[in-house]
């Protein structure tokens, strides 16, 4: 700037974002600090890709031997199993429980029992529940299920819980108003507002239990994740392969079929 | 239509499609429950001393075995959650790069959304645990493989929020931009970017919650961290360790859960 006055200081259209700057700085100095932390370097990751080019020429072309294809589908099929049965008996199970967690329903002692149970539900991820069923009814099925039936009542659980917060109080009023009873309140009052909502969280239920019923199995609790747990430890990649895109498939399945529940009932 | 017809006139609650659609999924639900319960196998012995076993777990479960922390599951714990985040910052990148790709007013081509829609739902449809199995074979055991199964597992859930909260960014100030003539990657930078960023810390960080619980048991099947310490404990049937890693991972949790809540409440 010379002897010529300023003629107004000189907008800048997008000034200097310091704190972000140093937001971005401060992260990739944690990449850093992390990745040393965790053991993991540059070379271990070019080594890695040595030993995947090796590992994918294995599982091409995925193996469709006739005695695989036989594993394959009971192992699948008792999945399915697990997830029907865990579905079924967790929305079944989650309705009283997601009901009784709601503050506008039950007294204050019940719903805030309720909501512990919830959460202790939902903390455990299902493959650390599963473990523990595992030892106490024993390897198989049963254990898988009652994993599962565990995980979809902590996630419906909670959601119905607070669509039923959220929901309307004078329908069921109107109906207490009529000196209906506690049931038939929930039934006429309640119900009508949150099936809806119900029924979509339930069909969501139906494919994630799709999806951990593979889980289940890598610890001993029945179905298609053992079957791929053992071939991983067998190298027996294609055989590898030919799970996972089964599974892939039933559960883009699982998608459309639970979309089609939704619509039904919305 | 006069009075005495509106009066005769039926009213139903549901129309004669949504009836036999609704009967047709109770009569499925039916048959696949009946299905599932008479063919499962179930191994009775194993039944009848549950009461047993269970009241077994939880006597050798407890005293929880403390000791064990300092030794063990301390470092476990800084893996897992290094494992996590560093997981969450690496989908977010790639799972920013598929966003762009995937959204259909970015990328304008509909063979390229395809291919971006694609890798968003093909890496959301294979479990963490199961790309951990894989990335356990390709890297080695460790918190590598555990680190890249959740970054590759988070791209699907992360990249789908993201594509669109990208596609519902208003057209203004993107048009103003052009209109000035600015470069692609300016009219990124400063015309998406600050309509999005709101979403993407809030996905981010939410990705983060979930990425914790996943990471701890991770290590089961070789990715390091706080399932590597129950693994251990457990294959050596030491059930007191294993009640100690169960009581960490509650208290972790958890407590991810009341700072993310916290820190969305100030996001948003």
């Amino acid at each position: 700037m010379s002897d010529i006055p300023a003629p107004a200081p000189t907008r800048v259209a997008f000034p200097p974002n310091w704190p972000m700057r140093i937001g971005f700085a401060v992260l990739a100095l944690y990449i850093v600090y992390a990745s040393t932390i965790l053991d993991i370097t540059w070379t271990r990751f070019i080594a890695g890709f040595g030993h995947a080019e090796r590992f994918l020429s294995r599982m091409f072309p995925p193996d469709f031997a006739p005695d695989k294809l036989a594993l394959l589908q009971s192992g699948m099929i008792e999945s399915l199993q697990i997830a029907v049965l865990a579905t079924i008996f967790g929305v079944a199970l989650s309705l009283p429980l997601g009901l009784a967690a709601a503050r506008n329903l039950c007294p204050a002692p019940l719903a805030w029992t309720s909501r512990t149970l919830i959460a202790l539900f939902r903390t455990f991820h299902p493959v650390i529940v599963a473990i523990l069923f595992v030892k106490a009814v024993g390897f198989g099925a049963l254990a898988g299920v009652l994993a599962l039936i565990i995980a979809s009542m902590g996630f419906l659980s909670k959601l119905i819980g607070e669509a039923v917060e959220e929901m309307s109080m004078k329908q069921m009023e109107a109906v207490r108003a009529t000196g209906a009873p506690f049931l038939s309140v929930v039934v006429m009052g309640v119900m009508p507002q949150v099936l809806p909502r119900f029924i979509g969280f339930s069909a969501y239920q139906l494919d994630s239990n799709l999806r951990n019923s593979a889980l289940v199995g890598l610890v001993g609790g029945g179905g298609i994740g053992a079957t791929l747990f053992t071939a991983f430890q067998r190298f027996d990649y294609d055989f590898v392969l030919t799970i996972v895109l089964t599974i892939i498939a039933i559960v883009m399945v699982g998608e459309i079929l639970s979309g089609w529940v939704r619509r039904l009932f919305q | 239509m006069s009075p005495e017809t509106a009066a005769l006139r039926e009213w139903d609650r549901f129309t004669l499609r949504e009836r036999i659609g609704r009967s047709a999924f109770y009569i499925l639900a039916a048959i696949a429950l009946i299905w599932s319960l008479r063919t499962i196998e179930i191994i009775p012995e194993f039944l009848y001393d549950a009461p047993k076993q269970t009241a077994d777990l939880f006597v050798r479960m407890w005293p929880i075995d403390w000791s064990w922390y300092p030794k063990v599951v301390h470092e476990a714990l800084i893996e897992t959650l290094h494992t996590a985040t560093l997981g969450t910052i690496l989908a977010v990148l790639l799972a920013g790069l598929t966003a762009l790709l995937a959204a259909r007013n970015i990328t304008r081509s509909v063979t390229l959304n395809l291919i971006g829609r694609f890798i968003l739902v093909a890496t959301r449809s294979v479990h963490a645990m199961v790309w951990a199995l894989f990335f356990v074979a390709v890297f080695g055991p460790g918190a590598l493989a555990g680190t890249l199964a959740i970054a590759v597992h988070s791209i699907g859930f992360t990249g789908k929020l993201l594509s669109e909260a990208i596609e519902e960014a208003r057209p203004g100030p993107i048009e103003a931009l052009t209109a000035a003539g600015a470069s692609p990657l300016a009219i990124l930078l400063k015309g998406y970017w600050p309509q999005v960023k709101p979403a993407f810390l809030g996905i981010a960080v939410f990705r983060w919650d979930i990425n914790v619980r996943e990471s701890a048991v991770l290590g089961l099947v070789g990715g390091g961290g706080l399932g590597m310490a129950l693994d251990t404990a457990l294959s050596n049937l030491y059930w007191d360790q294993a009640g100690l890693v169960l009581y960490v991972i509650f208290v972790v949790v958890i407590a991810t859960e009341i700072g993310v809540s916290w820190l969305r409440g100030k996001i948003i």
